[in-house]
């Protein structure tokens, strides 16, 4: 019986229309020398947006934010994309978690 | 270098503590140290191979092939943990019985070791290729990076130093209620884990509903924390959970209570006193 739980949630997740949010505007991040470039990005409050993250550096970082429930490993020299929202107007901080004392910054919700 | 120590001990920590818990649920089985130790070493292989292919995974699936695999982690380890706590509301009470009467190791079999081995690799293949993500950017990177390095090693210490005291913690509780007291951490392990495959299906884009933060307690007691972070992992606390992370919390602790007690109560005659103990044994 789990295992069929098990196996619907997973077919679900695959099934899932995952090009739904196609339609939507990037946002680029970069990371070089261990910040984030820009470190303030807004975005429209109540929206779906994808952002990508570039990280220049040659080691891999922890993209993480608590208060928008994200993290996500970006390797050295690659791109990631993270899809944030939709959001309430506000300021979302994140870190680097392998840099936090310089990879800081905050998505501003407008 | 503490800096470095502090990260990579957060990283190990999470994987330390539920192999903890797996080695404590398993107690009195005969080599059931043997098939954690298998658990932990296929777990850092897979770290390894899962770091060196961080890159495909994550461009996988339109770029959300990390948050998928994740999920898929997490989810694989919540069943393995609910069919765990089911055999062993079926067992449980006579394995308890015969490691007390026999005062040594008893046989129980392949199927519930081979459960424990899984969530044991998948927890230490999960937060390990993290670990060995970054200790490879610091092993690759320039100047000064053997006291980054040292540093490392040394929040894995501090880490596997953790895991070990929980397990010796969980070893002091009397026999007659241990395996009530695992089975009701091992029930809300599985719950949070759940938990965080729910929010990472929500970041994967696979499920959209109810994402929004439902409170904030994190200047209550912040996740980022010591203490907040191991009651992340042993009791799934969030600081700032989702509406769709509540609900897989909430939905894992009654599927699993719900199977314990049928099967439970099935193989047992019903005694005064019991009742309240036997689902969670």
């Amino acid at each position: 019986m789990l295992r069929t739980v098990l196996a619907i949630t997973l077919a679900g997740a695959l099934v899932f229309p995952l090009g739904a949010t196609a339609a939507t505007q990037d946002y680029i991040l970069v990371i070089k020398n261990h910040r984030f470039e820009p470190s303030e990005i807004t975005i429209p409050a109540g929206q779906k947006i994808k952002l990508v993250v570039d990280n220049q550096d040659p080691t891999p970082e922890e993209f993480e934010s608590h208060s928008m429930n994200r993290e996500k490993v970006i390797p050295g020299r690659s791109k990631a994309s993270i899809w944030i929202g939709p959001l309430k107007p506000g300021s979302y901080d994140f870190v680097g978690e392998y840099h936090e004392d310089t990879a800081r910054g905050k998505v501003i919700a407008k | 270098m503490l800096g470095s120590a502090v990260i990579v001990f957060r990283e190990v920590l999470e994987a330390a503590l539920i192999v903890a818990v797996v080695l404590g649920a398993t107690r009195g089985a005969a080599r059931g140290g043997r098939w954690v130790a298998a658990g932990i070493a296929i777990g850092i292989a897979g770290a390894c191979i899962v770091a060196a292919f961080a890159g495909r995974i994550s461009d996988a699936l339109d770029g959300r092939g990390q948050e998928l695999f994740n999920a898929t982690v997490l989810l694989v380890a919540v069943a393995m943990l609910a069919w765990h706590n089911v055999w062993m509301s079926a067992h449980g009470r006579k394995l308890a019985d015969d490691m007390r009467r026999l005062g040594h190791d008893v046989t129980i079999g392949v199927k519930p070791l081979s459960a424990m081995l899984v969530v044991t690799a998948l927890a230490v293949l999960r937060e390990g290729s993290e670990t060995v993500l970054f200790l490879y950017g610091l092993a690759a990177g320039g100047t000064g990076q053997s006291e980054l390095l040292a540093g490392g090693m040394l929040g894995l210490a501090a880490g596997v130093t953790l895991g070990f005291l929980l397990y010796k913690g969980l070893l002091r509780i009397p026999l007659r209620r241990f395996f009530t007291v695992t089975g009701w951490i091992v029930l809300l392990l599985a719950a949070g884990l759940a938990a965080s495959a729910a929010d990472f299906l929500n970041q994967a884009g696979v499920i959209t509903v109810l994402s929004a933060q439902l409170w904030d307690s994190s200047n209550l007691l912040s996740q980022s924390s010591l203490f907040g972070q191991m009651l992340h992992v042993l009791v799934g606390y969030q600081d700032r959970p989702t509406g769709i992370g509540l609900i897989f919390y909430v939905a894992t602790v009654l599927t699993i209570a719900t199977l314990m007690r049928l099967v439970g109560g099935t193989r047992r005659d019903p005694s005064p006193g019991s009742l309240a103990t036997r689902s969670m044994t």
